[in-house]
């Protein structure tokens, strides 16, 4: 290849990087609208399930006396709530440390057909202070609605 | 007495920095001015004063002075000696002051010992890092001022997060710190020779060391998070795609597309716009992730002061500091652009095409950064995590993977593929040996299989790489790029074992029984209460062996700390040459067994090893290139000697 004018050089490297950002950004943003988990509320997810198998997270407040200790001693079953609708959730693993009734909670697993939540892995707030990020546009006051209906 | 000594100075060195701004500023306007002389000067004093201020606050946390409200808010008298003295950089403010210590340290290092540029563009650099450090002066004393007085002595403190109390954690954030200072150093260069329009080989020269010094202690930083996220928080994997994480991430892809492109300026003079660029760039990053960590914008283990306020402030000084560039960029990028040219099979257009990929890397880990921040502003809750991350990164990472296989053949300005053929066909062999062999082995995803194929054949192209050359007077640079690229395929090679091999058992056992995981069979010897200096845990001993072999004792524990009451899980690991076994301890379950979790890592280990091998290979470049910068200059010195002595 004869060595092409500087300008050209320059104009085709531009070219090559506008062209490579560009793929990223169509390849980006196509996988992010088709593998982003989306994130659910209880009554979102009771009132529009996602499809079964689609990798999903769900936020709410675990209810009180819900959490049930199946035979094996690692699977857990839950109710996961936000006042106006419920959730079974069932998990196996250890349970992060702060994991407990009345206490926020995200898991990330799978909805299926019947009804269940299966989750892969469960992310509970790390000190006091901390709640799910997701969780912030529940008001104080809804959290405490959760929780109370769920002490019934 | 103490923390007012620390304020004072802290004050002093902003009036410093704002000194060196004006006063370079006006040395430009009116060369051969006196007050040129006032820059160096200026920063190198204020290093020595910030320098004491961190002192001081190393000071007030070793003696718990609890009146001072940092110390009150983040310490505790019964904490040991090692996490107190951290604690002075374990929370916003202090590590903040850190930040300012280390980039003015490194500015009064420029002042003393900087020499290869052209006087006018030192102080423009100087006046540049002047600029960008007076922000942060202005958000230490006006917002986030560590020397605070509490009106009445607190009785105690209130601790340190325990998740902090940890050795690797203890020194994780100043490492990272001087890689985000060090990009910060090659933003003020880059910005110096933007104004000077100097743009040359011998700016590269004097650009490069900071780069390779903020690169080599980003992917430290970045090894050493991974495998503290690994061990200490217990969930088993080593990267979560979490923004804090990805805050780190950004700033050392940027780092090593810079690193490649001031190579490729240093040696051949081309690329020079797109050199300053990535400069502005890799600073943006190490600003965009302190924005991400500090503001709390994101939630996360890593991000501590959540504060709104904050984060504006950080906000304004990235807008200020990035779009001040960027207009310099835009008025100057014309006139430096000029470079030599090359074809585009040559080690230039190799390195161009690999920095094209490291932004394009960049780009997509930003967008999935974000993402969630932009969706939730429309009132979409979205989270984004490995589903996205992992395949969308391999589809850059893994052809970069090739040519950086292929670009240390190649020869700068022009070369044919077919010269350089053999040894890649070699290399490819060898990768598809290694994709038989994962094949045979297990029938792993995609992505696994691909890493190990492509890290396999990375690694046998670095290696023949030396082959035909006398490796004892190979420079040290070269052996630098060698090890660092085998590096990165022992890194990738590691990850894609653990992702494709990786055995997981989780039982709750009651004392005597046994569980097996892979090879290894682990039982349950006895529970017991143990105490720490600053916790009690409840303490799970186990006794594993691996194919019947010797029996190894682990013991992790479940950890409840006093101050603040939170409890911790740490992990037990017992490490063989091919692999790791991983152990947590979970709750009491009814019967009176014991949860456990077990995990059995084929090769897990190589990620970090890769990590290290990678900073290995920079530490050997830097000490490579000061190395031949010294030479150069004594050569110089001595030639321009002997022609004075000529012309006496």
């Amino acid at each position: 290849m004869n060595a092409v004018k500087p300008k050209h050089q320059r104009l085709a490297l531009v070219v090559a990087a506008m062209v490579a950002l560009i793929a990223a950004a169509v390849i980006a943003t196509w996988a992010l609208r088709s593998q982003a988990s989306y994130f659910y509320v209880p009554s979102e997810i009771v009132a529009d399930p996602p499809g079964a198998g689609r990798s999903v997270r769900l936020g709410g407040m675990v209810e009180n006396n819900s959490i049930v200790t199946q035979g094996d001693g690692v699977t857990i079953e839950f109710i996961v709530g936000d006042g106006k609708a419920r959730v079974p959730v069932r998990f196996s693993g250890i349970v992060p440390d702060l994991f407990v009734e009345g206490s926020g909670v995200v898991a990330e697993g799978r909805m299926q057909a019947n009804g269940t939540f299966y989750a892969d892995k469960l992310l509970a707030k790390h000190d006091e202070n901390y709640m799910p990020r997701e969780l912030d546009s529940m008001t104080a006051a809804e959290r405490d609605a959760a929780v109370a209906a769920t002490t019934e | 007495m103490i923390a007012e000594l620390g304020l004072a100075a802290l004050w002093l060195a902003a009036a410093l920095a704002a000194l060196q701004l004006v006063a370079g500023v006006l040395a430009l306007r009116s060369a051969g001015s006196d007050i040129a002389a006032l820059v160096r000067p200026a920063a190198v004093v204020q290093g020595f004063l910030t320098t004491f201020a961190f002192a001081m606050l190393v000071w007030l946390f070793a003696r718990t002075d609890l009146s001072v409200k940092l110390v009150a808010m983040h310490s505790h008298s019964i904490k040991p000696m090692i996490f107190k003295l951290a604690g002075a950089w374990g929370n916003h403010e202090g590590s903040m002051l850190l930040w300012i210590t280390v980039m003015s340290a490194a500015g009064a290092l420029i002042a003393l010992a900087e020499r290869r540029l052209p006087e006018r563009t030192m102080l423009a650099t100087l006046a540049a890092q002047g600029f960008v450090a007076l922000g942060f002066y202005a958000f230490l004393l006006l917002s986030s001022n560590p020397f605070e007085r509490l009106p009445v002595p607190a009785f105690e403190g209130n601790g340190l997060n325990p998740l902090l109390q940890d050795i690797g954690m203890a020194f994780h954030p100043p490492t990272l710190y001087v890689g985000y200072v060090g990009l910060s150093v090659a933003f003020s260069f880059a910005v110096g020779a933007l104004v000077t329009r100097q743009v040359t080989p011998d700016f590269a020269r004097a650009m490069r060391p900071w780069v390779l010094g903020a690169w080599i202690f980003l992917t430290l930083g970045i090894t050493a998070g991974s495998y503290w996220a690994y061990y200490e928080l217990g969930w088993g994997g080593w990267w979560f795609w979490d923004p804090v994480e990805n805050a780190a991430l950004m700033p050392w892809l940027a780092a090593t597309a810079l690193l490649h492109s001031v190579g490729v300026l240093a040696a051949r003079d081309a690329l020079r716009a797109w050199t300053i660029m990535l400069g502005v760039v890799a600073f943006s990053m190490s600003m965009l992730g302190t924005f991400l960590v500090r503001s709390g914008i994101l939630t996360s283990v890593h991000a501590f002061a959540v504060d709104p306020e904050r984060g504006t402030f950080i906000l304004a000084l990235l807008a200020i500091y990035i779009g001040g560039a960027l207009a310099v960029f835009g008025l100057r990028a014309g006139s430096v652009a000029e470079g030599e040219r090359f074809a585009p099979v040559s080690r230039e257009g190799a390195l161009v095409v690999n920095n094209v990929l490291l932004s394009a890397i960049l780009g997509v880990v930003l967008l999935g950064t974000l993402y969630p921040l932009m969706t939730e502003a429309f009132g979409v809750r979205v989270s984004v995590g490995p589903p996205y991350f992992d395949p969308v990164g391999a589809i850059f990472f893994m052809p970069m993977m090739v040519v950086m296989a292929i670009g240390p053949f190649l020869r700068w300005r022009r070369d044919r593929l077919a010269r350089v053929q053999s040894p890649l066909i070699l290399a490819g062999i060898v990768a598809l040996a290694m994709l038989a062999l994962a094949l045979a082995l297990a029938t792993p995803r995609v992505l696994p299989l691909l890493g190990l194929a492509v890290g396999a054949g990375l690694a046998a192209a670095s290696l023949l790489a030396l082959r035909g050359r006398d490796v004892r007077r190979l420079p040290l640079a070269t052996w630098g790029m060698v090890v660092a690229h085998l590096g990165i395929a022992v890194a990738v090679m590691g990850m894609a074992s653990e992702s494709a091999f990786t055995k997981e058992r989780l039982a709750a056992l009651r004392v005597g029984e046994a569980a097996t995981v892979g090879p290894w069979e682990v039982t349950l010897q006895e529970v017991t209460p143990v105490a720490g200096p600053n916790w009690n845990a409840i303490e799970g001993v186990m006794i594993a062996r691996y194919a019947d072999g010797a029996p190894r004792r682990l013991a992790p524990q479940a950890r409840s700390f006093w101050a603040p009451p939170t409890e911790t899980n740490e992990s037990a690991l017992e490490t063989r040459w091919n692999g790791q076994l991983y152990a947590v301890l979970g709750k009491a379950a009814d019967g009176g067994r014991w949860q456990v979790r077990l995990w059995w890592k084929p090769f897990v280990t190589l990620i970090w090893y890769g990590g290290v091998m990678i900073a290995l290979g920079g530490l050997l470049a830097l000490i490579g290139r000061v190395r031949a910068d010294l030479k150069r200059r004594t050569v110089q010195r001595k030639a321009a000697e002997r022609r004075e002595g000529m012309a006496s």
